[in-house]
């Protein structure tokens, strides 16, 4: 409860998103020097500026080999986070404690074209701790047959049905606006044009209530965010975009996309206990979010973000989304104008890049007055979020 | 020097995007090192993008002298460190080479006491029993 | 409808899987034994599946293990259309019961449709030898 220190002391300056792909034909650790490129290049700052380095450890080399490229001379602050975009936390505090001036938070994964397009030792750590995580936790499920994370979600999904009578016809709406959104984002690669609700009920039903619509499809990508404090920030090439808060959540009970031992089953209480912290340190509630980055990975979890975030009551995210107008440009709460997750593929750090576009009006979906935005990451598990506003 | 144990699998190099270049070369008995067009630098190991300039697409391949000094070394002479596909002793050394990148690699008939910094060495390449082909060093005339 | 197995492809194996969790072994072991072992706290009594090494409500590492009755109620499932690993033939269903004792445990039902699941369908366990090597519990409908 000591973090209201961050409340403002930090800014998003610079972003460098490569072009995602199905098949990138070059490496994490090219696309990872790459990134960091087009995000200084972005903030108009010199390379040898940076002096902080971050990132999710499962995506892409780490800093002492981007650094190989960069070849900054001295990076004061390096450090390695876990889930959704949660090293961004590590930035945020990297900068408001002074360990360093620019921090740049990179994430460069081929989900697709596969890590084994790149560095060799980096490729066996991720692989041999990809089987040691499965020997923990899923040892209960494997054996009968519950396997991959569509099938985890469509256990708890069927529960949510069950509880609150949503239907297919109304969780449809997020491939559905999520389709219309990335027909208009020229970076979105999965939707030339968008689908309606009855393609969406004809899609194929893989895991039993989960539809292949609902699962965002992989994909070779690479994002670099470049974090200041609003002081430096003021007199660089971009409009400086604020960090009013940052936070993480756990609850009791977590499980990666499998918390089945919860009494309730059908909530995100991680997302909720991250929500109340972004909000407390902000001091603003969910009424003053002018737009919703959600974490739509797989759709069932963005009507319980709406419910854990307060955006809606319990139970009351089916009818939130349904018909898409509340959650379109121009709706009550437009979420992921980008196309989200599953028209760009699963890639959490496009979130936060759309908020930075949005806040300095530049989306190509632009929402009008989309002064403070809420990105929320890690459905299902571990939970990460911050709330951008306009400098 | 450096003899290999029959039946015990020998290290091979991993072949990625970034250094393939430089692998290919070597199956055809030819030392390459990456180099920027732009800035006339070489680099070692092969990366995707020049530290002093940033550029990805100046980046080529250029064929090595193949000549170096020893500039450092070791000795593996108990099995306590040593890998058990390599004969006991065996050298690695690091060899700074014309071109001013260092690379390691294996002796090819340099006695254990004739191995010493600032050594002149120039490169070989040898087909290994499992079908691959590294390189590694043996004297010449400075 | 019982889930049937490809017999060339290795079932997804827990005592291969779970070498380094040490906390789950009494479990594995009372299936090979057609029980369901729970594992209770011994100092507040609380119930825990899968095991752990401590008691998220209390803290202690200390425990022991009771039989379960082997009943329960479907909380939820999932069918699954295509098979996400070879040793299963689709469609099958994967369910979550949750035990009259309290805890749930994800198994297979035996005998009983896809299409016929509902949530809170009274079922019982049973054991099935899917492999030389494997015992899983498995559940039928109750009565």
């Amino acid at each position: 409860m000591a973090i209201e220190s961050i409340k403002d002391k930090t800014a998003i300056v610079g972003i460098g998103v490569i072009d995602f792909s199905t098949n990138i034909g070059r490496s994490e650790w090219y696309s990872a020097c790459q990134c960091i490129k087009l995000a200084a290049d972005d903030a108009g700052l010199n390379i040898y500026d940076i002096d902080g380095m971050v990132k999710n450890i499962d995506d892409g080399p780490d800093p002492s080999y981007v650094q190989k490229g960069l070849g900054i001379d001295n990076l004061t602050y390096h450090s390695e986070s876990h889930w959704g975009t949660s090293a961004m936390m590590n930035a945020v505090q990297g900068v408001a404690s002074g360990s360093c001036n620019y921090c740049v938070y990179y994430q460069a994964a081929h989900r697709v074209s596969g890590p084994e397009k790149s560095i060799s030792d980096y490729r066996v750590a991720r692989e041999v701790k990809d089987d040691s995580l499965d020997m923990i936790r899923y040892d209960f499920f494997s054996p009968f047959g519950l396997i991959g994370q569509p099938g985890y979600v469509a256990m708890m999904y069927r529960r949510y049905m069950h509880e609150t009578g949503i239907t297919p016809e109304q969780l449809g709406w997020i491939p559905v606006v999520d389709s219309e959104n990335a027909a208009k984002n020229p970076n979105a690669i999965f939707f030339d044009k968008p689908i309606t609700i009855d393609d969406y009920m004809k899609s194929k039903v893989i895991a039993d209530p989960i539809r292949e619509l609902d699962c965002a499809p992989k994909v070779d990508g690479a994002i670099a965010i470049i974090v200041t404090t609003p002081e430096k920030a003021k007199s660089m090439k971009q409009k400086p975009v604020i960090i009013s808060s940052n936070a993480a959540g756990m609850a009791p009970e977590g499980q990666f996309h499998t918390s089945y031992t919860r009494d309730v089953i059908t909530e995100l209480p991680e997302m909720k206990n991250m929500g109340d912290e972004l909000f407390r340190i902000a001091g603003i509630g969910p009424k003053d979010i002018k737009l919703a980055m959600l974490d739509d990975t797989f759709t069932p979890y963005v009507p319980l973000q709406l419910e854990a975030l307060g955006f809606c009551g319990k139970g009351e995210g089916a009818a939130f989304i349904e018909g898409g107008e509340r959650i379109r440009v121009g709706g009550e709460l437009p979420i992921n104008p980008d196309g989200g997750l599953i028209g760009q593929g699963r890639f959490d750090t496009t979130r936060i890049v759309e908020a930075v576009r949005q806040i300095r009006g530049t989306s190509t979906n632009q929402v009008a007055g989309a002064d403070t935005i809420l990105v929320a990451s890690g459905a299902g598990g571990p939970a990460d979020g911050l709330i951008l506003r306009k400098a | 020097m450096a003899e290999y144990v029959q039946g015990i699998p020998i290290m091979r190099p991993y072949i990625d995007q970034d250094n393939q270049g430089y692998w290919d070369a070597v199956k055809n008995h030819k030392l390459v090192f990456q180099h920027c067009s732009k800035c006339d630098k070489y680099h070692h190991p092969p990366r995707p993008m020049c530290p002093s300039c940033h550029s990805q697409d100046t980046l080529e391949w250029k064929e090595s002298s193949g000549k170096g000094i020893i500039y450092s070394f070791v000795m593996f002479t108990t099995n306590k460190m040593a890998y058990p596909a390599f004969k006991l002793p065996y050298a690695v050394v690091l060899v700074e080479m014309e071109e001013g990148v260092r690379i390691t690699a294996n002796t090819h008939e340099i006695e254990p006491d004739e191995v010493q910094v600032g050594l002149p060495v120039e490169v070989m390449f040898e087909e290994l029993p499992d079908g691959q082909t590294l390189y590694r060093f043996k004297k010449r005339e400075a | 409808m019982t889930v049937e197995y490809n017999p060339d492809q290795k079932i997804p194996h827990p005592a291969m899987w779970g070498v380094l969790y040490k906390s789950s072994t009494p479990f594995w072991e009372g299936v090979k034994n057609k029980k369901i072992m729970l594992q209770k706290c011994k100092s507040c009594g609380n119930l825990l599946n899968p095991p752990r090494p401590m008691c998220p409500k209390c803290q202690s590492q200390e425990n022991e293990w009771i039989t379960a009755k082997g009943t329960g109620k479907i909380y939820s499932w999932v069918t699954f259309n295509e098979a996400p690993h070879p040793a299963f033939k689709a469609p099958y269903a994967a369910v979550l019961v949750e035990l009259d004792e309290g805890p749930r445990i994800v198994s297979n039902m035996v005998d009983v449709k896809p299409e016929d699941l509902e949530i809170g369908m009274a079922v019982e366990v049973t054991f099935e030898d899917v492999a030389e090597d494997l015992t899983l519990p498995k559940f039928r409908k109750a009565g």
